[in-house]
């Protein structure tokens, strides 16, 4: 019987923490072996192949979604019908459910002493909670990637991919893009991971911690379907989620898709860095007080608010040198520009279908002339009223053609240029070709523009 | 060999907003003890369990465990397990996996056999494999306790450990704990069941309004009590009852309303008056078939010491 410490026994008795790195896969045991968690995987895994060979399967495409009406001609159509899906509903859902519920967890199960015990520092607790959240999101958004490229590319092939503006990208070009985009999904989504930490850490049980990153973008994207101006609509790390468009046109439009990364990855690091000082203030000796409360609350949105106050008025400063930052970056001359060089490229495409003579874009000296709404309204900003006129030239014939394009531009600067004729153009969804009937090209196509670019002549 | 106190706490005061939980608390446990610590709801129980285990700071006084001062929160030393509120469980992962990510949490050996060895001190083999979410509050309790085995703990918090629990887990827990103590760990124990603090421990501490009404070993809570009440069966009750009149110190007990038994005497004495009953009655050759008290010291004195501040609230 050993009934007695000696001062020795003492002094070897300091406090023993678990590393970050033992907390970090303490924690991810933990939420492993949730079952909701194996689901999602599961279904990030194998969902979006199913969707995309099946879909690409119908004889219907979902042309509302950008890259949709592509899904027949190529594999990589659909791995971006899946992140432009994945943007809007599934990654903040996501988060919502990994990260949102990440501390609140152990606040329902009455934990959080026994954990302390254990660990003995909140700053490794937070630190490893915060790591193996994180290492599950990017499973799960790994997952969404491969699936539905390898998807796309089992059920409909390697084929090039039409590009934003009308270029053809080769396949090995299409791959690395898509890659890029869903890399760049990734600030956002760790955007939304940062406010869903926050939200578990603020609100503790409240089921609104767990809602908090799907309400925050809702929130956001109904911001960004208004006619706000292209500075606050940057300071949005929404923004970040569509700004993988410009990756698609040649040349790539980086400006906004740099910018929209550094917003969310500034809104990431704040958020985190918020919910982490909430976490340390919390008296765990309390039961009932699971750190919710108005001022953990208050401590945790007006700094946000604050994040975009200061966004926007950088962006302001820094855009108005190039661009209308007040403004909705929706102005005719760059309606034009894009409409055309679209024009252009999908032009030579249908040319090719037909076995016609080739023809270079430069060659055929596409322009564009629009107007909204009439002559009685200024051409810019977004509508479904914008109608252009486009004209080129085909070597050795004199006249010019032309063919009218009905737009409905979004406030995002994204837009859908449907074909109004002549039918032999533009005016019908097939064009006869000697292997048969196939999608016309010119009918219909997606295209966007620019919101920070100065426009061209 | 210069011995030390597992906990040794002085004039310890903790405060939540207007609300003194703890107030000039003092608390002695030496190692290979086990410490009971009795009171009412809001006594402060919880919240000195808190402190032992590092989840709260004092707000004055010292607090040295297994030799080591304590200052900041969650700076309580290595060698100190136990649970507060009910143990941590988690109960998507089975009974073997808690122990096994508890274990390589704190970088302690996870083997097979010593998770076995703590499964099996506490009874709970059978269930190893097992997702704690079916678990009763007594299995959650007995799985507690074998974490809390798992760090081999030179001093044992636990809070209300033997909540939920049936005989059998009743029994495994005390043989844990007994043995523990044997090897020469400190154990502090809550609990509001008097037969466990009065089977386990030999220290007490009574608690009430975050003040200390008593600590002590439980013997001495027991000669300063007053008079009890004991039940006494015997082969000749008639007899027993003439006794009992007879001797100085011992008071007839009317057992209206208690369950009728004929050869059931009910008396209330102070121990010296009772041990006279005894003799006499063995004298008389009056066989005593039993004696029990019918309410335990410690329950009596909780009862006593407590109520009286309960009343003048």
């Amino acid at each position: 019987m050993t009934a007695a410490l000696t001062h020795a026994q003492a002094r070897g008795a300091g406090a023993r923490r678990a590393s970050v790195a033992r907390c970090y896969r303490f924690e991810l045991v933990k939420l492993v072996s949730q079952w909701r968690i194996r689901l999602l995987v599961l279904a990030c895994w194998i969902v979006p192949a199913l969707f995309v060979a099946g879909v690409s399967q119908q004889s219907t495409l979902p042309v509302d979604t950008l890259f949709g009406r592509w899904m027949h001609a190529t594999g990589w159509a659909g791995p971006l019908v899946v992140l432009g899906f994945a943007g809007t509903w599934a990654l903040p859902l996501l988060t919502s459910v990994v990260a949102g519920d990440v501390f609140a967890a152990e606040d329902r199960l009455g934990t959080w002493r026994h954990l302390l015990v254990a660990v003995r520092s909140p700053r490794r607790i937070f630190a490893g909670k915060a790591f193996a959240s994180l290492t599950v999101l990017l499973l799960l958004v790994a997952g969404l990637a491969c699936s539905s490229a390898a998807g796309g590319v089992v059920a409909v092939g390697n084929q090039p991919l039409v590009g934003l503006d009308g270029h053809l990208l080769t396949p090995a070009d299409a791959a690395v893009k898509v890659l890029l985009a869903w890399v760049c999904v990734l600030a956002p989504t760790l955007a939304l991971a940062g406010i869903g930490l926050l939200g578990s850490v603020a609100l503790g049980r409240s089921p609104m911690g767990l809602l908090l990153p799907v309400l925050v973008a809702l929130a956001m994207q109904l911001a960004q379907m208004m006619p706000l101006p292209v500075a606050v609509r940057l300071a949005l790390p929404s923004y970040a989620f569509i700004a993988w468009n410009g990756l698609f046109t040649g040349p790539a439009q980086l400006a906004p898709l740099l910018i929209g990364t550094g917003v969310s990855l500034a809104w990431a690091v704040l958020a985190t860095a918020l919910a982490y000082l909430l976490f340390l203030r919390r008296d765990f000796t309390n039961l009932s007080d699971d750190g919710s409360g108005r001022r953990a609350v208050t401590a945790g949105v007006l700094p946000l608010i604050g994040l975009v106050a200061v966004t926007v008025a950088v962006l302001t400063t820094s855009i108005t040198a190039t661009a209308t930052a007040t403004g909705s970056g929706i102005g005719q001359e760059k309606v034009q520009s894009s409409v055309a060089t679209a024009f252009a490229h999908l032009y030579r495409m249908q040319t090719e279908q037909l076995h016609r003579p080739a023809v270079t874009e430069d060659r055929l000296r596409a322009t564009a002339t629009c107007n909204k709404g009439g002559l009685q309204v200024a051409a810019q900003g977004p509508g479904n009223d914008w109608r252009c006129v486009v004209s080129w030239h085909l070597p050795g014939v004199q006249a010019a053609g032309q063919a009218i394009y009905q737009l409905d531009v979004t406030p995002d600067g994204r837009f859908m240029a449907d074909g109004d004729g002549p039918k032999e153009v533009n005016g019908y969804f097939l064009v006869r070709t000697p292997e048969g009937d196939t999608p016309n090209p010119l009918w219909q196509f997606d295209g966007n523009v620019e919101l920070l670019s100065t426009p061209k002549g | 060999m210069d011995t030390l106190l597992a906990v040794r706490a002085r004039g310890i005061t903790k405060s939540f907003g207007d609300v003194v939980a703890l107030d000039g608390v003092d608390l002695d446990v030496t190692p290979g003890q086990i410490h009971g610590l009795v009171g009412p709801n809001g006594a402060g129980k919880t919240t000195l369990l808190g402190l032992l285990l590092g989840l709260a700071v004092a707000d004055s006084g010292s607090l040295d465990i297994l030799g080591t001062p304590v200052g900041r929160t969650l700076d309580a030393p290595d060698g100190v397990a136990g649970f507060v509120d009910g143990p941590g469980l988690y109960p998507s992962l089975t009974a073997r996996q808690n122990l096994a990510a508890l274990a390589a949490l704190r970088g302690d050996d996870a083997r097979t056999t010593a998770i076995d060895d703590a499964l099996a001190q506490v009874g709970l083999t059978d269930v190893a494999d097992e997702r704690a979410r079916g678990f009763s509050l007594g299995m959650r309790q007995r799985l507690g306790l074998a974490a809390a085995l798992l760090t081999k703990p030179r001093l044992l918090v636990l809070d209300e450990p033997s909540n939920g629990l049936d005989p059998a887990g009743k029994k495994h827990v005390h043989g844990v704990l007994t043995r523990l103590a044997t090897d020469g760990t400190g154990v502090v124990l809550s609990s509001h069941r008097m037969d466990d603090v009065e089977a386990l421990c030999s220290d007490v501490t009574l608690l009430a309004t975050g003040r200390v009404v008593f600590s002590g070993p439980l013997s001495k809570l027991a000669d300063e009590e007053q008079e009890l009440d004991y039940r006494i069966r015997t082969s000749d009750a008639p007899a027993a009852r003439q006794l009992a009149a007879e001797t100085p110190g011992i008071r007839l007990v009317d057992d209206a309303g208690v369950r009728h038994d004929a050869q059931v005497l009910l008396v209330r004495a102070l121990v010296p008056a009772l041990d006279e009953l005894m003799v006499r009655l063995v004298q008389a050759g009056v066989a005593v078939r039993e004696l029990s008290p019918l309410v335990s010291p410690l329950e009596a004195a909780f009862l006593a010491l407590t109520e009286p501040e309960e009343a003048g609230r």
